[in-house]
């Protein structure tokens, strides 16, 4: 009995001390996670009630859903969504699925020449999304691109074409772009899975006269299905995020046919520097992100 | 059996064909990049483009060195206009005048390194404390780190900019550097490293008398180390290319990174395509080197915080 309630008082006095020293651990970090991430959501939240706009003398006002209102009204909001969820739907599956035919061919090839292909395939991810979008502004440009040049020496077009001027183009030149820019991280994440498949279990299916189809689709895919759902989620985040390459090659134009809801965001806030209603976009397309996160996540569950 | 071998090596064959033809497409933006960074006037603007410099010169780094001017270095000291005796904000300056574009390098690389060590230090201890420690709110604090990680970032950045002009920070390197340290992504990859580090250790170390400190200094961090350098690579390119953020916070030419700045060329000069990739390749070239060197820290950690996630 005594000794009982010795050790219970004992561990009272460790459960203090271990909580005090991880939160004396965790200080740090939560200053800046507090103070720069959490509070500015808040805030995102609390201001897209507001009218607040830089400029006006009155302080900001309470309206409620009105922003919310308003958004649901324009026009250039709506396109803007319609758009980017283009980009999303057309860039998340071909991303997955070509980073998973890329991972595959590559996977069993000798170190050297696997790391040497993996960091091509990374090399416009590292180069950084300005340098990146200001050389295929030039190679799309209309007189001194490449783009024409080439397509006029194979034929597939017959005079210069201002690709990223046109608004049957514009958009498709920035999902390429996005494309090129977003498999660098699927490949190295689905080629470090598939290195990690058991290959006793892949043996042993040859052994039962498997071929290599039924080898990926009953043991190799189910397996590195975490990846396959981590992979959707961020591709899916990342193309919902798409902004530098609209600013840069476009500014959304020509005639809004390329506006993203990050670059509205942006656009009404800098340019227009409508706080609030910024605010209700953002926690709009968090509201999209999270649902679509969601549903990818059931989705892949299920499975 | 003997046609099967022969089709599936066919297919390899063919698939390796592909494969390259991709991999020299995927390589050829940065190809056009740097051969355009030295080719004339005349060749960039032919309209037969020129696949290989007929002859390298500098001039258009000449053009990009020749344009503004600023000191080497420059460093504000964060929150300092609250305790200097003026009340303006304590700046230190050194070294020559230089091009602006090397400032913008110089202001490039301090972002990055000190994101990417603050980030460090901090993510380390925190993803320590959630991994191996219980406390109060613990399951709390993970759903909110989690919760973030997938939210855009983006999203915040008006709030953050409302926020760091009240703090007087707007304009200023750290305004893009505490809120790059604050992503929790760093605090989740650590959690996941430091689950490994086994408690008899931590136990062992204990009962040895070695005090939190010592114990996260002599067990964790070594136990944790290709964790931590897999943060840090990964901290140093987000943060070097941030454009976004960079793009909200800074103004001023002499505080500008070298994303900004070469978007700034391209705005004024937008024809100017050699002077542009001048300026991209001085961007992309110290990045690319130093992501080459440390490809297997880096490809490694990305891989195991997201299979251990």
């Amino acid at each position: 009995m005594a000794r009982s309630s010795t050790v219970t008082s004992r561990s009272k006095v460790l459960v203090r001390r271990e909580t005090r020293s991880a939160y004396l651990f965790l200080l740090p970090n939560m200053i800046f996670f507090v103070g720069f991430v959490v509070i500015p959501m808040i805030l995102c939240i609390y201001t897209s009630f507001f009218d607040s706009t830089m400029g006006n003398d009155t302080k900001d006002v309470f309206i409620g859903f009105g922003n919310y209102v308003e958004l649901w009204k324009d026009q250039i909001f709506l396109r803007a969504l319609k758009n980017t969820f283009v980009i999303v739907l057309v860039s998340v599956p071909v991303v997955c699925v070509f980073s998973l035919w890329v991972s595959s061919a590559i996977y069993r090839l000798r170190g050297s020449i696997l790391s040497t292909f993996r960091c091509i395939f990374y090399l416009p991810v590292v180069t950084g999304s300005v340098a990146v979008t200001v050389v295929w502004k030039w190679m799309f440009n209309n007189y001194y691109g490449i783009f024409n040049y080439v397509g006029k020496g194979v034929g597939l077009i017959d005079k210069n074409i201002n690709w990223l001027g046109d608004e049957k183009f514009a958009l498709w030149c920035i999902i390429l772009i996005l494309f090129t820019t977003s498999i660098g991280q699927p490949i190295v994440l689905y080629v470090s899975a598939l290195g990690n498949v058991d290959t006793s279990l892949v043996e042993a299916s040859e052994v039962d006269g498997a071929n290599s189809f039924q080898q990926f689709w009953k043991i190799k895919w189910p397996l590195i299905m975490p990846t396959t759902l981590y992979i959707l989620v961020i591709t899916t985040i990342n193309s919902f995020q798409c902004f530098a390459l609209i600013q840069l090659l476009t500014s959304g134009g020509p005639n809004h046919s390329t506006d993203t809801v990050m670059y509205y965001i942006y656009y009404t806030a800098f340019k227009l520097y409508r706080y609030g209603y910024g605010n209700a976009m953002g926690v709009i397309l968090a509201i999209f992100i999270a649902l679509l996160s969601a549903v990818q996540f059931k989705l892949a569950k299920e499975k | 059996m003997n046609s099967g071998i022969k089709k599936t090596s066919i297919y390899k064959i063919i698939s390796m064909v592909i494969l390259v033809i991709l991999a020299i497409l995927f390589a050829f933006p940065l190809y056009w990049i740097v051969t355009g960074a030295f080719k004339t006037m005349a060749s960039i603007n032919a309209t037969t483009p020129d696949w290989f410099p007929k002859e390298w010169v500098l001039d258009n780094f000449n053009k990009l060195f020749s344009r503004q001017t600023a000191p080497l270095w420059e460093l504000g000291i964060p929150f300092s206009s609250k305790f200097s005796a003026d009340g303006k904000p304590i700046i230190f300056t050194a070294g020559p005048v230089v091009p602006a574009a090397i400032r913008w390098l110089v202001n490039t690389v301090f972002m990055a390194v000190m994101a990417m060590i603050l980030t460090c230090i901090t993510s380390a201890m925190a993803g320590y404390a959630l991994a191996k420690k219980r406390f109060k709110g613990q399951n709390l604090l993970f759903t909110l780190i989690v919760c973030a990680m997938a939210l855009p970032k983006q999203v915040i950045l008006i709030p953050l900019l409302r926020e760091m002009s009240s703090l007087s920070l707007y304009n200023t390197v750290w305004a893009v550097i505490f809120p790059t340290v604050g992503w929790p992504f760093g605090v989740f990859l650590m959690k996941q490293f430091s689950e490994g580090v086994p408690g008899e250790m931590l136990e062992a170390a204990r009962i040895d008398g070695a005090g939190e400190a010592r114990t996260f200094v002599e067990i964790v961090v070594p136990m944790i180390k290709p964790g931590i350098g897999a943060l840090a690579i990964f901290t140093f390119i987000n943060s070097w290319n941030d454009y976004f953020m960079q793009l909200i916070m800074l103004n001023s030419t002499s505080k500008l990174t070298i994303s900004l700045g070469i978007a700034k060329l391209q705005a004024e000069n937008s024809t100017d395509f050699g002077l542009i990739m001048a300026g991209a390749s001085l961007a992309a070239i110290p990045i690319i080197t130093i992501f080459i060197m440390f490809q297997k820290y880096f490809t490694q950690g990305i891989a195991m915080g997201a299979v251990k996630g």
